[in-house]
């Protein structure tokens, strides 16, 4: 079984985010592989360990994307590409045109992803490039279970659960829940160091540059306005509930 | 400049999500005497066409075919997707919910336009429709303009407040029989879990329980406390990591992210992954033993104790209050 995972790097979700110049500011952040994604990665490695095959993941992004993969390897996936062409990046419009480019260079059967990243939010990933590919999609998976030809998916729904049934070739996004990824073994990581990591740039892929233009611009980056802390209550216990109930009144509404 | 705007109008169990209306008044914010087009998919209600009509839809597109009314990606994107195609609108809007997030994306491709997703404002600004989105899951926001070809975003829930309109004609009701392509997802089953509560990303009020609740059985008192007022209950990554509760129940970076009206954090110390989620909540409640907690700096009121004693305390005198 071949199998794709689409990977991001995104900020360690305990980062603050800081503002300079009108761009987030990458200074001194720790950067990891977008949690959605992991749940993705660990799913293909679980798959390929019980039929077989290659994992292969593929990343949009700079550079220092490289280091996201090479855990990624370390973890249990075979190959890596990376398109690290400033060309090439944009909005979720010309990522989704690109990440297909690169994955109809490719063999697969099942295509994964987070069914978002914790950076941009955008949840567009996984769907835009299965339209892109023409293959059907199933979003936010809690339990995947192929056999052959054959997927039967557990979804999550607005905390209700659908279990869907498709065929492969497919894209499926994944939920948290779906897993808990391993860390990368000592062995794994010695062994990560030798597999490879393939660039790509516009000249590799087949791309018409004016297809994949950006349709939206980020206008401005802003803060949300710091929030103020508020008020202890003191007293008594009883007290303060009373108090806290008259204080809330407002916005419970006894008729619902 | 006036725009036509079609909105999706999203059902649940036979009426209108509160969202669709939040979403015809995004389509009011834009069109600028421009006709709003309603779409309703599936077998509905003619009733519903009134009700959208009310908050702003001047036409209510009503399209049927069996297939439609169990939700798959496949039949919604084409049922939509040939609406637009018909129609030829200026700006789609849709709301941001399972639905939303799973085939707007999918249409946005098929049209070939691109797609801002997770609007919590919309404004006109020197004649450029400008969104405003969360990023980071509102660590920060970004503003954003649509550079080419069609508008289209997803609304989130409860962030733009709709209102009724004041004079209006009975929208005009257009069925629409269609003829599907193949549906590539079967559905087999939908387990229910979630019947006895509110969804967290709809809800005004959400009670969440942090590490502080200790156990499964500690989100008791908590969904007393949540019935009684009309909550949903969340909880804490701390919470859901330990295994007291469900990761859907999660708020925060990682899981959803809710801009209630009021929120109760109980037993939540406030990581900085957690106070993303819920920190643009209109009001903040914190319960919690340690007066040192972060979770302090962003609540409007706070109660030092152990929400085992505090919690049934706040549900008893809520409950009597509403009696009162």
């Amino acid at each position: 079984m071949n199998i794709i995972v689409c990977l991001k790097q995104t900020f360690d979700t305990e980062e603050k985010v800081i503002i300079k110049e009108g761009q987030i500011s990458e200074d001194g952040v720790k950067f990891i592989i977008n949690p959605y994604d992991e749940y993705a990665l660990e799913e293909a490695i679980c798959i390929k360990e019980k039929y077989g095959g290659v994992v292969t993941v593929i990343s949009i992004g700079p550079t220092r994307v490289e280091s996201a993969l090479r855990t990624a390897l370390a973890m249990g996936a075979d190959k890596a590409v990376l398109v690290d062409d400033e060309r090439l990046f944009g909005d979720e419009s010309t990522i989704s045109k690109v990440l297909a480019a690169v994955i109809k260079q490719q063999e697969y059967d099942l295509i994964l992803g987070g069914y978002m990243s914790v950076d941009n939010g955008a949840a567009q990933g996984g769907a835009r490039l299965a339209e892109e590919l023409d293959l059907p999609h199933i979003y936010a998976a809690l339990k995947i279970d192929v056999n052959e030809s054959q997927v039967v998916v557990e979804r999550d729904v607005e905390g209700d659960i659908e279990v869907l049934e498709s065929k492969l070739p497919i894209v499926i996004t994944a939920q948290q829940g779906l897993n808990e990824p391993r860390y990368p073994s000592l062995p794994g990581i010695m062994k990560a160091k030798r597999k490879p990591i393939q660039h790509l740039t516009v000249e590799d892929l087949s791309l018409d540059m004016k297809q994949i233009k950006a349709k939206t611009n980020i206008k401005e980056n802003i803060l949300p306005p710091e929030r103020q802390a508020g008020r202890v209550l003191q007293g008594e216990l009883n007290d303060q509930v009373v108090e806290l109930v008259q204080l809330l009144q407002g916005e419970v509404n006894p008729n619902g | 400049m006036v725009r036509h705007v079609v909105v999706f109008a999203e059902t649940k169990q036979g009426s209108l999500r509160n969202v669709s209306f939040e979403v015809l008044e995004a389509a009011k914010r834009l069109n600028d005497g421009g006709l709003i087009t309603a779409v309703l998919i599936g077998t509905q209600e003619q009733s519903q066409a009134d009700l959208l009509a009310e908050y702003g839809a001047h036409e209510v597109v009503f399209v049927e075919n069996k297939q439609l009314d169990t939700y798959t990606t496949d039949a919604y994107t084409q049922a939509f997707t040939s609406i637009i195609h018909e129609k030829n609108p200026d700006v789609i809007l849709m709301p941001h919910t399972a639905m939303g997030k799973d085939f707007a994306p999918r249409a946005a491709a098929r049209i070939g336009c691109g797609l801002i997703t997770d609007c919590t404002n919309v404004e006109i600004s020197d004649g450029n429709i400008v969104f405003t989105r969360p990023i980071y899951a509102g660590k920060a926001f970004q503003r954003r303009v649509v550079v080419r070809d069609q508008i289209f975003a997803t609304i989130r829930p409860n962030n733009i407040p709709c209102s009724k309109v004041d004079h209006h004609e009975s929208a005009k009701k257009i069925q629409k029989v269609l003829n599907l392509d193949e549906i590539r997802t079967t559905v087999r089953e939908v387990i229910q879990k979630t019947t006895d509560g509110v969804d967290l990303s709809e809800a005004k009020i959400i009670v969440a329980g942090g590490r502080g609740v200790k156990s499964a059985e500690g989100f008791g008192p908590l969904k007393d406390l949540a019935q009684v007022i009309g909550a949903a209950v969340g909880a804490s990554r701390g919470a859901c990591d330990a295994e007291y509760c469900d990761y859907a129940l999660q708020i925060g970076q990682t899981g959803k992210v809710v801009t209630p009206d009021l929120y109760i954090a109980c037993g939540i110390s406030g990581a900085i992954q957690h106070l993303a989620g819920m920190s643009n909540s209109k009001m903040i409640v914190a319960i919690n033993k340690d007066p040192e907690a972060p979770i302090f700096d962003v609540a409007d009121y706070g109660i030092v104790g152990d929400l085992f004693e505090v919690v049934p305390l706040l549900t008893e005198q809520f409950k009597q209050a509403m009696t009162d």
